[in-house]
């Protein structure tokens, strides 16, 4: 996966609270392959009316957040269905970053699955935040995960805390498989005193 | 290492502590996975696997079952019958990655076949203790049976497929305590949205909740399974229920359930997983039997419940935070604060899912339909081919058919509209699914998420409706 180190880029503020994984990627697109265009798919049905055109009152559409990377948002954001193609979507249409005050646990797993940087700050602090952003559109901030800190140019700082072991995983890029298969001597002996206490498993 | 304090003694704690092949961290570890359920979308977390170059390490430990793409009509064509390529290629590559892997797979024409949270119990696959898993959010379904169960993405179900174990962060644990009697008309899909209406949608983030008190001891497997299954919607990562004679008795004799001598020592150790009296929980919350009515959601998020004698709500009177996601949701739903809920028309009925597709919940379904007439189009979509069949030996097929119901094969269907099963731009539905988000039944769809009873009642009046005064009716 990719690594997240420190990210300085344009934030689009998303004044809603439980933005669903239905919302990101509606699940039509679930079956389509994940190509050039699968970052197209994102919030697809809010960007666009019934014909297909781009609806100017959606954030995401106006040209001042045509390369924002990083998502000001409200609670909850990623809850609803474990399609891991919520997170694909972002980032394969740039983005490497979502602020909010709380995130649906799934989501939140799979984010760090992929190197998008899911960072919880308290409501009022997202909320200055999306204010600080309405209010310079189109500006950049800073997501830094080694000083787990977010930061808003010659501005306020806001501290947040990624738990350390998956910190770690994601500022090194760090593959999980990878990381499993070096303890297989402990997964194996563990199996077998496991399945000999329940033989009934045994296929 | 001491584990935290809160969640001391706790069945999810046991559970927890029995699968740890190592600590990560203070809140993480390494857990071993019992078994792992693949379906159609699957295919994201094959392509990674494969392209990596890795294999399936157990694969005796994983089933595969094809439910959110296989249609619902035309079934008896089998896969043939499928015209569209690309959901017709999804159902044939689950086949072939399962082909490859070595892992059982019951497909379109196998009597097997059903939704996967459905057949898992039913075939015997789930069994308390067990750390579940499967790329699906539903997973929550199987802790009914006294199981760690939940629902993780592509990279992960990936990672189960490669090592049959996960790193995972230990969750919250949060007691629910249902003490009392259900009332006539009141179902296990009325306690789940009763709740999620009190602690919202997000009331359970970071927590797994374990259901306890007297009425949850006194509801059956498939009542238990619907609680489960709506767990995600407050939020939780999993829910669970401790196993007893209710778990022990439905699980008895089925296919995958342990035989003889094995099954006597299943039930014994199983009978030891129960919180104990001096657990510790993060978190209680408190719900009596007694006070709960049918429900239904007004909204688009299933927090958005109210009992079906309420008004709609008003967002003036809201607290500043909700007003504009209330008024957000009514725009969508096209309701006006204030409107009762009772009496609002319905254009269709969709009664499946798998939260609301088991042999109790057709026959709660059917007995609101016997010798009644649906007035609006109404589908029944059973949760598993053997469910269907079950249900045909019983007649109910037959009362479906006779009230104007079409009777369908089984599959995920309208819950998520994958298979082409969709609502019309504008069209409101009462629907026993468990996902009333914008867009979920179709672009523009307004979904109701009611119980099996309350959909039967909506379907023969047209109409929300208190499914108490045609029970009434019919016992006059
Ligand atoms: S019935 Fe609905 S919620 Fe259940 S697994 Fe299928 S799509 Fe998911």
């Amino acid at each position: 996966m990719q690594a997240f180190t420190t990210l300085t880029a344009v934030a689009v503020p998303l004044d809603m609270a439980n933005i669903n994984t239905d919302m990101l990627v509606p699940a039509r697109f679930l079956r389509k392959p994940r190509d050039e265009r699968y970052g197209s798919y994102l919030f697809h049905d809010l960007r666009h009316d019934e014909q297909g055109r781009l609806r100017d009152s959606f954030p995401l559409n106006e040209a001042c957040y045509a390369q924002a990377q990083i998502i000001v948002a409200g609670a909850n954001f990623g809850c609803g269905s474990s399609r891991e193609s919520a997170v694909y979507v972002l980032m394969d249409s740039g983005f490497r970053c979502v602020i909010a005050p709380s995130f649906g646990d799934i989501f939140f797993g799979n984010a760090l699955q992929n190197g998008l940087l899911p960072v919880v700050l308290p409501e009022a602090q997202c909320a200055a935040l999306r204010a600080w952003l309405e209010a310079n559109p189109g500006a950049q901030i800073t997501a830094d995960l080694e000083s787990q800190q977010v930061s808003v140019p010659g501005g306020e700082r806001y501290a947040f805390s990624l738990d350390p072991v998956r910190r770690e995983r994601l500022l090194r890029g760090m593959d999980e498989i990878g990381l499993t298969l070096s303890r297989l001597p402990a997964i194996e002996a563990f199996e077998a005193r496991y399945h000999a206490q329940r033989p009934w498993l045994a296929r | 290492m001491s584990p935290p304090s809160a969640g001391t003694g706790t069945l999810f704690e046991r559970i927890w502590n029995d699968h740890v092949i190592e600590q990560g961290g203070a809140d993480d570890a390494l857990l071993h996975v019992d078994l792992n359920f693949l379906h159609e979308g699957s295919f994201l977390a094959f392509a990674a696997l494969r392209k990596e170059g890795r294999s399936v390490r157990s694969p005796q430990r994983h089933f595969a079952v094809a439910d959110h793409y296989v249609p619902t009509l035309g079934r008896e064509r089998g896969i043939a019958g499928i015209t569209d390529p690309e959901v017709r290629g999804l159902i044939d590559l689950l086949e072939s990655n399962a082909a490859w892997a070595g892992i059982d797979h019951a497909g379109i024409d196998d009597a097997r076949q059903g939704i996967v949270h459905v057949i898992g119990p039913e075939l015997g696959l789930t069994h308390p203790g067990m750390v579940i898993t499967c790329g699906d959010s539903h997973t929550s379904t199987h802790g009914a049976m006294g199981a760690f169960a939940f629902g993780m993405g592509a990279s992960q179900v990936k990672q189960v497929l490669a090592t049959q174990c996960l790193w995972q962060r230990r969750p919250k644990t949060l007691r629910v305590t249902l003490d009392g009697t259900l009332g006539a008309g009141v179902g296990a899909k009325d306690v789940i949205l009763a709740l999620i209406g009190k602690i919202g949608a997000a009331g359970a983030t970071g927590h797994v909740i374990e259901y306890a008190g007297s009425a949850m001891r006194a509801m059956s497997m498939e009542g238990r399974l619907t609680v489960c299954n709506m767990s995600i919607e407050a939020g939780a990562r999993a829910g669970m229920v401790a196993p007893d004679d209710v778990t022990f008795d439905y699980l008895h004799g089925r296919p995958f359930a342990p035989k003889a001598q094995h099954w006597d020592d299943a039930v014994a150790m199983w009978r030891t997983l129960s919180s104990r009296a001096d657990a510790r929980f993060d978190r209680e919350v408190s719900l009596a039997a007694a006070d709960i009515a049918p429900m239904v959601t007004w909204g688009t998020n299933p927090g958005q419940a109210l009992p079906i004698d309420a008004r709609v709500p008003d967002p003036a009177t809201a607290n500043p935070e909700a007003r504009r996601g209330i008024e957000a949701a009514l725009a969508y739903m096209g309701l006006t604060p204030g409107q009762a809920l009772d009496g609002l028309p319905v254009d269709r009925v969709f009664i499946g899912s798998c939260t609301n597709s088991r042999i109790e919940d057709l026959r709660a379904a059917a007995a609101v339909l016997r010798g009644r007439k649906a007035r609006i189009p109404a589908f029944v979509s059973p949760g598993s081919t053997a469910i269907k069949r079950e249900a045909e030996s019983e007649g109910l097929d037959r009362v479906f058919t006779e009230a104007g119901v079409e009777w369908r094969a089984s599959g995920c269907s309208m819950c998520v509209g994958t298979n082409g099963d969709l609502l019309r731009a504008g069209e409101r539905s009462a629907s026993t699914s468990n996902r009333n988000f914008e867009g979920r039944q179709g672009r523009g769809a307004r979904t109701h998420l009611v119980s099996p009873a309350m959909a039967a009642a909506a379907a023969v009046t047209g109409t929300l409706t208190d499914v108490r005064r045609l029970l009434a009716g019919a016992r006059a």
